[in-house]
């Protein structure tokens, strides 16, 4: 199948996955007790039962839940995402707004993961003995075991309260002053936890897959070959095994990446780091329908591509790929 | 626990001496530092303000920043910063001039005339005049959850020249004044708000108002920036440069960003054991001042519309059979105020004088008894269920209702916890009236007429409507003596009639009031002239400035 027609499937299959996101979304929320006339009653402090009426009449809280996920799907289809109950800002600006900071959260913790996890596990596998392999597999479990916030919280407590080397909340220093490179490096000292936080649980993940996948990949035909051939050790490992090793947790990282999105809600709250997982997080709680919606829309077309692209890469990286159907 | 230097402001003026102008009071504010100290009984620091510095506060995030049309702490604090008012409350209840000079009433009650400050201007540059005033109080009106209990009874607003308001009122309104706080009618400028509906006015994220500190940066995700409007009408004030807003809601995040010195001021807090802990460090001080015109309740309401709750013995027994002292002392850790009805203790009117309910299970046992609920074979009478919104680590509510768990059983009444999912869900069952028990807290706000009568009158029993009369408590009598309050303007009157509906409200028992809520300020000990009236942190901060490390 040429990589044309492929891809088209994929687009295919991708939007109507989106739409059936939409709708399943839409009907979960809106079975959630409350509305956001409630919740705006509450934000504003109180309200009569005239602003409710009112608020209710300008959102059209007060039609049928299927009239209301028709009009909503017609203004998707024309590219307007609506505007958001509790900012009355468009929903799209908001989310563009938040998104970068999500990505650099999310990519940094991934690649972080990957590029550790895989070198740890091929430095782990040369010795499979070693305590090192052995810190590997504990880590490992610990990594399953715990809960994303908790892990949050206690490097929180450690590394910005009992040894302050980090900051405690947000992506930058409020009303910092400097140029570029500080703001840069301002900025990064604020990644640091929430990444870590974040990778550790796929670092762990990912060090075992490669250490498993490198065992398995040392002992192979070509492996012997190269040494045969008389290449240094160094070269045998990271140039050869290594690129071979790496190929499952490119693949999983691929599939993950949904599942780190949502981990990341958990992230951006505990470190107030101002993402889309945040705003996601609130908007449940604040029903505000648009909002969640658009960026569970978004959320879904994000996986989507990546599938997508993550589908590709495997058949450029790997020719016996490239002819099968 | 430390408190500040300063506990009241040293010159506020004496009831009646209203016409004193701000000029002769800023100057009297100069040797008021050392003024105040003789009166408090302090070493006199003689301390000249000191310009300069910012100022980092632990904040909420926001959906807008206009008071005018919503209330609720995120929005009013910077409100109270970025919008002055007509005029200003200090510390005693009495009102101050801020954007009016002076004032005076008819003799019938039903005008007030405002004359306001021609040097005073907003943001922008253009002068405040008295249109603003009546598009504000008009704007107010329309659309403030407490719009109709402030303003209900204003016919209409002349302007008979630029910086003269007249207030005309169909009746008398004696909480008028008080209404005339800077965050309760907010002076919004007429030509940037009154351009299509205020909702959705993109100046709700972009305010322009004339009070010390003008909009520097918001990012509606992480915080707000204002600073110094350098064309304030005081001169010299205010004294700090800038204030941020920063945004944290984790707990654990704010400990430590107070106790790093990363934040500098925490308002509202609630959470004992965590003010407790900051209070151990040396760099930090607290205070329980400036929480007075909110008037925070804590209490357990009754579904009173069906048995067993439509009894009021049983009522009574279930008040008999809290221990109040163990919610305080021990649940609060001794901080929070014992609250015995409708008003808080700190408000204006608050009345002591009424029925308590001493802990007493006996007497709470023999009620029970004759209101004719008699202990079944395993000992339990009836169960009821007990709703409550633990969203946020709400202790107010989640620790008295545990309590309540394992203590009405000791006089047969099985509960049933049913925490609710988030506030939109308690909302929900709250408003539409199912539930049996529940927490709720509940401000009083500054005047009764605002925050407390909504929740007793047989008028504002409306389903759908959070902190309406959710409990569908109705008594003629009671709807009476505050429909009459509402309207005395002599204040002795008024006071005896306040303090009539107290004593009946804690008879009948609606809800059961369990304390005042000990909301706490923690600051850094440097900050001198720390907002402490009545409003606290929603008053201008425009006298705050560093001071040198005492210590």
């Amino acid at each position: 199948m040429s990589i044309f027609r492929l891809l088209l499937t994929r687009i295919l299959q991708g939007a109507l996955l989106i739409l059936a996101v939409v709708v399943f979304d839409f009907l979960l929320i809106h079975l959630a007790p409350g509305d956001p006339a409630q919740m705006l009653a509450g934000q504003l402090g109180g309200a009569t039962a005239e602003i409710l009426a009112q608020i209710r009449q300008e959102y059209g809280l007060d039609q049928s839940v299927w009239v209301q996920l028709w009009t909503y799907i017609r203004h998707v289809a024309t590219g307007d995402l609506g505007t958001s109950y509790y900012y009355n800002l468009p929903v799209l600006s908001l989310i563009l707004q938040r998104l970068p900071a999500t990505l650099l959260l999310v990519v940094t913790a991934q690649l972080s993961a990957i590029v550790a996890g895989t070198f740890l596990g091929a430095v782990a596998a040369k010795r499979p003995d070693a305590w090192l392999s052995r810190l590997v597999d504990v880590t490992a479990l610990i990594g399953y075991a715990t809960p994303v916030f908790w892990l949050g919280i206690m490097l929180l407590i450690l590394f910005a309260y009992l040894w302050p080397v980090f900051p405690v909340s947000g992506m930058e220093t409020v009303g910092f002053s400097g140029d570029a490179l500080a703001r840069l490096l301002n900025l990064l000292h604020h990644l640091v936890l929430p990444a870590f936080t974040l990778a550790f649980i796929y670092l762990a993940q990912y060090s075992r897959l490669a250490s498993t996948n490198m065992q398995n990949v040392l002992r192979a035909d070509y492996i012997r070959f190269a040494r045969a051939k008389g290449l240094p050790e160094r070269t045998v490992t990271y140039k050869h095994a290594l690129r071979n090793a790496a190929l499952p947790v490119v693949t999983i990282a691929g599939l993950q990446f949904g599942s780190i999105l949502a981990g990341a809600v958990l992230v951006e709250t505990v470190f107030d780091w101002p993402g889309m997982g945040q705003l996601t997080y609130d908007s449940i709680l604040r029903r505000d329908y648009p909002l969640l919606i658009g960026i569970l829309l978004m959320s879904a077309v994000v996986v989507v591509v990546v599938n997508i692209l993550t589908d590709l890469s495997y058949r450029i990286i790997d020719p016996r790929l490239r002819r099968s159907p | 626990m430390t408190t500040n230097d300063r506990d009241d402001r040293p010159l506020a003026p004496r009831q009646g001496a209203t016409r004193r102008t701000f000029l002769q009071q800023a100057s009297l504010a100069a040797g008021g530092v050392l003024i105040g100290s003789a009166v408090t009984g302090q070493p006199a620091l003689a301390q000249t303000p000191k310009r300069g510095g910012t100022l980092k506060l632990v904040h909420s995030k926001m959906n807008n920043i206009n008071p005018a049309i919503q209330s609720g702490i995120a929005t009013m604090v910077p409100g109270a910063q970025i919008f002055a008012g007509l005029v200003q409350y200090d510390a005693e209840w009495h009102p101050q001039p801020y954007l009016a000079t002076q004032w005076e009433t008819a003799k019938d009650g039903l005008s007030y005339t405002f004359h306001l400050r021609d040097d005073a201007t907003f943001h922008d540059g253009t002068p405040v005049t008295a249109e603003d005033v009546a598009f504000s109080l008009q704007t107010v009106k329309a659309n403030h959850p407490f719009g109709v209990a402030m303003f209900g009874g204003v016919s209409g607003v002349d302007t008979p020249d630029a910086h003269t308001a007249v207030i005309r009122l169909a009746h008398p309104v004696p909480s008028l004044l008080i209404s005339t706080s800077s965050v309760l009618l907010p002076i919004i400028p007429k030509h940037v708000y009154d351009n299509g509906p205020i909702r959705t006015n993109p100046a709700n994220v972009k305010p322009v108002g004339s009070g010390p500190f003008k909009l520097k940066a918001y990012d509606p995700a992480q915080y707000l920036i204002l600073e110094r409007y350098e064309h304030f009408f005081r001169p010299d004030r205010p004294y700090l440069d800038e204030l941020i807003f920063q945004f944290m809601d984790d707990p654990s995040a704010i400990m430590i960003a107070m106790s790093r010195g990363e934040m500098q001021y925490w308002g509202y807090a609630d959470q004992q054991r965590n003010i407790m802990r900051l209070e151990q460090q040396s760099t930090l001080g607290t205070t329980r001042k400036g929480y007075e015109a909110i008037g925070p309740l804590n209490w357990l309401a009754f579904n009173v519309r069906s048995k067993p709750l439509s009894d009021v013995k049983v009522r009574q027994a279930i008040a008999y059979a809290i221990d109040k002292n163990f919610i305080i002392n021990k649940l609060f850790l001794g901080r929070a105020k014992d609250a015995t009805g409708p008003i808080a203790p700190d408000g204006f009117f608050y009345d002591g004088k009424v029925e308590r309910y001493a802990f007493n299970l006996d007497k709470a046992n023999q009620l029970l008894d004759e209101a004719g609920y008699k202990r079944q074979a395993n000992g339990t009478r009836f169960s009821l269920t007990l709703d409550w919104n633990p969203q946020g680590g709400n202790e107010e509510a989640t620790l008295p209702a545990q309590y309540l768990k394992s203590q009405l059983p000791k006089v047969g009444i099985a509960i049933e916890l049913r925490p609710s999912a988030d506030f939109p869900s308690w909302a929900k069952r709250i408003a539409n009236w199912d539930f049996e028990l529940t927490m709720d807290e509940v401000f009083n706000y500054p005047d009764p007429v605002i925050g407390v009568q909504r929740t007793y009158i047989c008028d504002n029993i409306k389903k759908g409507v959070i902190w309406s009369n959710t409990q569908g408590f109705c008594d003629p009598e009671v709807d009476k003596t505050f429909a009459a309050a509402a309207l005395e303007v002599d204040p002795a009157k008024r006071k005896a009639l306040y303090a009539e509906v107290q004593k009946r409200l804690a008879d009948e028992l609606p809800v059961y009031w369990l304390n005042e809520i000990a909301y706490t300020t923690v600051y850094d000990k440097r900050l001198r002239n720390l907002p402490l009236t009545i409003w606290g942190a929603m008053g201008p901060f425009d006298e705050v400035y560093w001071g040198e490390k005492t210590g």
